[in-house]
């Protein structure tokens, strides 16, 4: 089972997608153009000090609003490797799983830590922080197998092969 | 056992006799509309995927809203791969000038009642109104799905609404929408469907109807449906009889009921910088505004310009407010050139614009600045919407707002 650990940022409830990349930025051609804008609104400081592996970690109804798929791609080149939150907004939390984003549900855990500290991970079953666990739920097969397959592109351009 | 209206659709779109909340099924797209602003990334996922054609390319519709008129030079890249999207792939349905999408879908006749339709905004809730299951999905799997005309989804549980009485005067389906999210939060109704009732809504307008499906998302909601009546039928131009399978069954299992007396409630606005921040415009009257906008996919229609026309008539805006008018379509805003209305708005003193996304996206036609305080009829007040994360935006009712236009702070009708 993977495991993995990673540096904490620390956000609140409802951040909203309009929060993670203002739509002013949305027509930049790239998503590497648009990251170092993500949580300019609330945290501008914040794109710039994100690191390969770092963990996001925030309350209720995380990527709330658009339907915008720049929100999970921004995190993912950003080098965010999950996000743990208490709960997930419906749009993002597909979108995030279609670009093999890794989610994590758990209500307890983001009242429970400090930015800054570290915090490990094993897939599909606990959080480990400062000697405490904290059990997490399995994703249904049918998401797990997108992300195994590395997203929904890829998943789309195996089954046109075996078709065409 | 009995259904409810969204597990209705379900059935007859995947024709499974029966359907649980919490399961998982494969849905038929019967529509699909995709908007500039994310055509690129369409575009390009839809290669990527590796497919040859659209599954059928008359349930496409392309429309043209966030970047007209443009703002910035790159804007037109996304027109460029639109067209040549189109071209190659037969794409017909286009609409390069003519309003927001989803006033387009629903007057434009694409989406009828009992339909699956999903679109790359997240407002696509609003044909709920027409008993459509609708909703926003993201540039990936609208490129899989334009690519195979299917889509999973997880059947949701559904919250009924009830609303029953006549609504106050001044009061509008907008201040009931924003009071029930207020009530739900904005998570409310993550993963579920709202299913709104009672005789206060059967005797709304489908224009009204369109405002509290539109901001059902706000609340987190999948869906937003309305259970097609003789309005439904006129409007969409069908036979009733062809709808009675849309009806709930009497024993339908529901989440749960929420219950509003009409004359109970009153004019609200979303205090920024949260949709479900709902205060009572008596709490927060006398708040100085530098803008007041009416407009958007949620309050955009005749009958809201209408009912701001009737309060500016013979008036003029208070000195030093902006007040920016943005019709949802160009139908509406002929319309509303026949009937005299864009006359008194301009000759109280408004801006009007082109139909567009542009001020509700923040992107263009009044964008706000630090410090300055927005009355608003669109949908989110998140912070830097409409411009600066320094701003303050109230969302409202186009009654609030024309009356606030009128003395430049918030003032309760």
């Amino acid at each position: 089972m993977e495991k993995f650990k990673g540096n904490i940022w620390l956000l609140g409830d409802d951040i909203d997608t309009d929060i993670i990349i203002p739509t002013e930025y949305l027509a930049l051609k790239t998503v590497e153009e648009m990251k170092e804008y993500a949580f300019s609104p609330l945290r501008p400081e914040l794109s710039g000090n994100i690191e390969t592996g770092d963990i996001i970690v925030a309350g209720k109804n995380f990527g709330c609003g658009s339907s915008r798929e720049q929100a999970p791609e921004v995190l993912i080149a950003l080098g965010i490797k999950c996000v743990i939150a208490k709960s997930f907004a419906r749009i993002f939390f597909r979108n995030s799983i279609n670009n093999g984003l890794l989610l994590i549900e758990n209500e307890e855990f983001p009242d429970n830590c400090k930015e800054g500290t570290s915090v490990e991970v094993q897939l599909n079953k606990n959080i480990i922080y400062e000697n405490k666990e904290y059990k997490i739920q399995p994703l249904p097969d049918n998401l797990m197998s997108i992300i195994k397959e590395g997203g929904l592109v890829e998943s789309m351009k195996k089954r046109n092969k075996q078709v065409n | 056992m009995g259904y409810t209206l969204i597990e209705k659709i379900v059935m007859k779109n995947t024709g499974l006799d029966n359907v649980e909340s919490g399961s998982i099924v494969i849905v038929n797209a019967d529509k699909l509309m995709v908007h500039d602003i994310f055509i690129p990334f369409v575009a390009q996922k839809f290669e990527e995927m590796g497919f040859k054609k659209i599954y059928d390319p008359n349930k496409m519709v392309l429309i043209y809203d966030h970047l007209v008129p443009t703002a910035k030079v790159e804007d037109v890249r996304h027109f460029k791969i639109a067209e040549e999207f189109c071209e190659k792939y037969g794409v017909k349905n286009i609409h390069r000038s003519d309003g927001i999408c989803h006033q387009l879908m629903v007057e434009g006749g694409y989406v009828k009642p009992g339909d699956i339709v999903f679109g790359t905004d997240s407002h696509t809730t609003t044909y709920g109104a027409i008993g459509a299951f609708s909703t926003g999905i993201g540039y990936t799997e609208m490129a899989a799905v334009l690519g195979t005309g299917e889509l999973w989804i997880k059947v949701p549980q559904t919250i009924k609404v009830n609303i029953d009485g006549k609504l106050p005067n001044g009061v509008t389906s907008k201040d009931v929408i924003l009071r029930i999210i207020g009530d739900l939060k904005a998570d409310g109704a993550t993963y579920k469907a709202l299913e709104f009732s009672g005789n206060c809504v059967e005797n709304m307008s489908i224009s009204s109807r369109m405002t509290m499906a539109n901001m059902a998302i706000e609340a987190g909601a999948k869906s937003g449906l309305f259970v097609p009546d003789k309005k439904t039928a006129e409007y969409c131009n069908i036979d009733m009889k062809d709808l009675e399978y849309l009806q709930p069954d009497s024993d339908a299992k529901y989440e749960r009921v929420l219950n509003y007396k009409a004359e109970d409630l009153e004019p609200v606005v979303a205090y920024p910088s949260q949709v479900d921040n709902i205060k009572t415009v008596k709490e927060v009257s006398g708040t100085k505004i530098d803008q007041v906008f009416i407009g958007s996919c949620t309050n955009g229609r005749l009958e809201d310009l209408e009912v701001a026309a009737e309060i500016l008539k013979g008036k003029k805006i208070s000195k030093y407010l902006k007040l920016i008018v943005t019709p949802a379509s160009r139908k509406i805003y002929n319309e509303a050139l026949d009937k005299g209305i864009i006359k008194v708005l301009a000759e109280a003193g408004a801006i009007i614009t082109h139909p567009g996304c542009g001020l509700c996206c923040g992107r263009s036609g009044g964008i706000v600045s630090e410090g300055e305080k927005v009355l608003a009829t669109n949908n989110r007040n998140f912070l830097g919407r409409m411009g600066s994360s320094k701003a303050e935006i109230y969302l409202c009712s186009p009654v609030v707002a024309a009356v606030s236009a009128l003395t430049g702070e918030i003032t309760n009708p």
